[in-house]
């Protein structure tokens, strides 16, 4: 199945502001990919093109090969969750589902379908004026799964999500790539799709900066290095070093060991009869990697900037 | 990283349903936008209590309502007054003095006319005595030869007369009216005046000298009966101040009564009945009549065979006395500002929640988005006003009959006509709203905009009526609220005076013209709406 995003040079301009600025990527079937970067990065809007409600000044955005606009019954081909704010507050969660149904010629079996998949059985006859962000979330997750869309658009699903909400939502969204579908999932903190997505096109300032898969984004970032808790320090790094690896001494009792294997350092501290109190794989965290990256892309760099806010996730 | 390079790859997912080709697809919008209209509570709600308001206004209308003309007469008192109806159906006024004899299935009249004057009836007396006559000028007295099926009100006739300031005319059975010889009538300049008859044809002649007639038409009286009555005839309606656009009373004369009386010679009749008499008749004059009657009306046969005569009333299609079935319909002012606010805010809401982008990505074909729900605004507008209306119109006309109050005869077609575009003018206006809301994404805004639009130039000229005449009809002509002369039962005559105001049920343009009108700002609302909603982003 060949049915993806491709985003070619998207340009896009609001007023003095450069909103995309050659936004280019894809989004292949079959795996999460993440759509990351600073508020302001240009992430719904390159949703809102792929979606053919905002009109981009260059460039196209197509879906399996064709524009948005030209797809018949297009909720059958992309399902969108943009904001799940966008409701109707006296129409039921039921209703909204339904009315979305029926512009496609689905009918109420189908809202029921999706309704169970959301989890939201028991809130779906009530306003959706009374919801909480993260059951929006959920009715918004089932609003684009309703045409069973083999490709999927989610700008930021885990916003006001409660911790529950966010296991269910990473396990749903794995579910659906697993099924073959092309799922996009945006968001400005990278924490949230680590261990998530498998692929993950970081954007700031309208363009792409890296369009990787996560594990070469965390060997570009730097390369991984080990920690060493010895009582025997001076001689762990006299072994060490003699073998080529990078040796720095990090405390009275501890060394950081960078260039060579954590296999090759056990077997060179054993042969060496060095004790060894800890041995730990110390890895640039996805959140490191990003921040590294989007450190001159973010537009509001005081006043705590969203990737900075919050404390590195350590996986 | 793999990507879709392969466009002719149908790339449509296992669970696609069939293919809808693009008429199916509309009804799939159809049907969203009926399920979004009938899901918000309150908007279901706004529309039921516009039609129960609708029914109960008509109905509070009609059983209060007093309009009867013998209540506001000089007669003054309380009666029930039923309208006698012309041979087209029509509410006539049917009053005059009439001096005549019987002409057989052959048979012309002739007369000279030497003078026409009028007088006012309500001059008042400063020492409490009878009122005083005042001369007046009165542009539609009438006066000169008649030939009638009978002095029952509402017979069939034609005449030819001279009119007070229009001229001699010919007219016929109350709404047919053909000009003849300019200028008025003296005893320098007099008129004469011909009626032949032969059969059911009826021509009429005038002329300045006796010798040189000059035909002014001909009409057919259908089944008139071989022995009729003809002779001279002078009426004068009331007078009436035209340019009061705050008339209290529906019939918008505020002036009273007039009389009028004609010097008539040289009378001649051939092919009148044996042994026949002039004989004076006060047609229509009863006690109930709110014009002058008795010693106030009557001939004068001289002895050289010359006539004066005087009468009061007129004969000409009634367009003040009575009410129209769409007084009715003053509930339908409220159904529509509620249906003008929802219509509104069907497209403006959306816009406030940004759920006008779950519309436009379930539905990229952005004009037809806004066409289904015109259709779904306008659909349920007309249906839910219509049968208001209808109902209004089936239990209140019978209540307004027994409360007094003359109801206007019209044919089916135009009691239809008033009722069905009564409602589909509410929802032409509603999907004007529509249009308005499209284009300004702003609900207060909107409503504002299209109350405006539709609602105060109606109020300002027919609800609390403040603008002078001339305003008043040009806001009918070129704002939306020209529609309401849909709801125009009656229609307007040139050689009838009256107050033909929107206050009054009378409108500047023809009924389905002032729709037109309606809905050609609908549709630049939506023209325009459609244009702007596929330019703009969502």
């Amino acid at each position: 199945m060949d049915t993806t995003i491709d985003v070619a040079g998207l340009r896009k301009r609001f007023g003095r502001t450069l909103a995309l600025d050659g936004m280019t990527f894809a989004v292949p079937p079959g795996r999460i990919t993440g759509f990351i970067g600073p508020n302001g990065a240009g992430k719904s809007t390159t949703m809102r093109v792929v979606l053919g409600l905002d009109a981009a000044d260059a460039g196209h955005a197509l879906i399996g090969g064709r524009p948005y606009t030209g797809l018949r019954l297009p909720l059958t081909h992309v399902g969108a969750l943009l904001d799940a704010a966008a409701l109707q507050p006296s129409r039921t969660a039921r209703n909204h589902l339904l009315w979305l149904a029926h512009s496609q010629g689905l009918g109420a079996r189908r809202v029921d379908e999706v309704i169970a998949l959301a989890g939201l059985q028991t809130a779906a006859r009530r306003k959706a004026g009374g919801y909480s962000l993260g059951m929006r979330q959920r009715l918004g997750i089932a609003a684009a799964l309703l045409g069973d869309p083999p490709v999927l658009m989610f700008d930021e699903p885990f916003n006001g999500m409660d911790p529950e909400g966010i296991v269910w939502m990473r396990g749903f969204l794995a579910a659906l790539a697993a099924e073959g579908r092309a799922v996009l999932v945006s968001s400005h903190l990278m924490s949230e799709l680590q261990g998530n997505a498998d692929h993950v096109v970081i954007v700031g300032r309208g363009k792409v900066i890296a369009d990787t898969s996560v594990a070469d984004l965390l060997a570009s970032v730097s390369g991984h290095s080990i920690r060493i808790r010895t009582s025997a320090r001076d001689r762990a790094a006299a072994v060490l070093a003699r073998a080529g690896a990078t040796v720095a001494i990090s405390g009275s009792d501890a060394l950081t060991v960078s260039g060579i294997p954590s296999e090759r350092v056990i077997a060179l501290l054993a042969e060496g009869s060095v004790p060894v109190a800890e041995v730990t794989a110390h890895r640039a965290s996805l959140e490191e990697a990003y921040l590294e990256l989007t450190k001159d892309a973010v537009e509001f760099q005081s006043g705590g900037a969203s990737g900075s806010a919050r404390p590195a996730a350590v996986s | 990283m793999t990507t879709a390079t392969n466009t002719t790859t149908d790339s449509r997912p296992p669970a696609d349903p069939p293919i809808a080709p693009g008429r199916d697809r509309f009804a799939y919008l159809l049907r969203a936008e009926w399920t979004k209209f009938r899901t918000v509570r309150g908007w279901i709600v706004a529309v039921f209590v516009s039609m129960v308001l609708t029914v109960l206004l008509g109905l509070f209308i009609s059983s209060h309502s007093h309009i009867a003309p013998c209540t506001t007469g000089p007669n003054g008192g309380g009666c029930s007054y039923i309208l006698p109806n012309g041979p087209g159906g029509e509410a006539v006024t049917d009053t005059y003095y009439f001096v005549h004899r019987a002409l057989t299935a052959e048979g012309t009249i002739t007369v000279r006319m030497t003078s026409l004057s009028e007088a006012s009836e309500n001059g008042q007396n400063p020492q409490g005595g009878p009122a005083q006559k005042q001369p007046a000028s009165v542009p539609w007295s009438k006066a000169g030869l008649i030939i009638t099926a009978g002095s029952d009100q509402g017979a069939a006739y034609a005449a030819v007369m001279v009119t007070g300031s229009h001229g001699a005319r010919m007219q016929w059975n109350y709404t047919g009216d053909a000009p003849g010889l300019a200028g008025d009538v003296s005893a320098a300049s007099p008129r004469w005046l011909r009626l032949t008859r032969a059969g059911d044809l009826v021509t009429g002649y005038d002329s300045a000298d006796g010798a040189n007639w000059t035909e002014i038409g001909a009409v057919t009286l259908p089944g008139l009966a071989s022995s009729v009555q003809a002779g001279l005839f002078v009426t004068s309606p009331g007078s009436t101040t035209p340019t009061n656009q705050g008339a209290t009373s529906a019939s918008g004369t505020s002036s009273g009564a007039t009389d009028a009386t004609a010097d008539f010679d040289h009378v001649d009749l051939t092919g009148g009945a044996p042994g026949g008499s002039w004989t004076g008749t006060s047609v229509g004059g009863g006690s109930e009549s709110p014009y002058p009657t008795g010693s106030a009306v009557g001939y004068r046969q001289n002895a050289d065979g010359s006539f004066a005569v005087t009468g009061s009333g007129d004969i000409a299609p009634d367009v003040t006395d009575g009410v129209g079935v769409s007084v009715l319909f003053t509930g339908l002012f409220i159904a529509l500002i509620a249906m003008v606010v929802i219509g509104a805010l069907f497209m403006t809401a959306e816009y406030r929640r940004g759920l006008i982008r779950a519309t436009l990505a379930a539905s990229p074909r952005r004009g037809w988005v806004l066409a289904a729900k015109a259709v779904v605004l306008g659909g349920v507008t007309f249906a839910a006003e219509l049968a208001a209306l209808a109902a209004t119109v089936l239990i209140g006309v019978p209540l307004l009959r027994s409360s007094g109050n003359p109801v206007y005869p019209v044919t089916v077609l135009t009691e239809a006509r008033a009722i069905v575009g009564a409602a589909a003018l509410t929802a032409v206006f509603a999907v004007f709203a529509l249009g308005v809301g499209s284009i300004l994404r702003h609900g207060a805004g909107a409503v504002t905009a299209a109350l405006t639009a539709v609602v105060l130039p109606y109020l300002l000229t027919a609800g609390i009526a403040v603008l002078p005449t001339g305003a008043a009809q040009w806001l009918m002509r070129v704002t939306p609220a020209a529609g309401f002369s849909i709801d125009q039962v009656v229609p307007a005559y040139p050689q009838v005076a009256a107050a033909y105001t929107p206050a009054n049920g009378f409108f500047p343009l023809a009924p389905w013209a002032g729709f037109a009108v309606a809905c050609g700002y609908a549709v630049l609302a939506l023209g325009l709406a459609a244009y702007l909603i596929r330019r703009r982003d969502a």
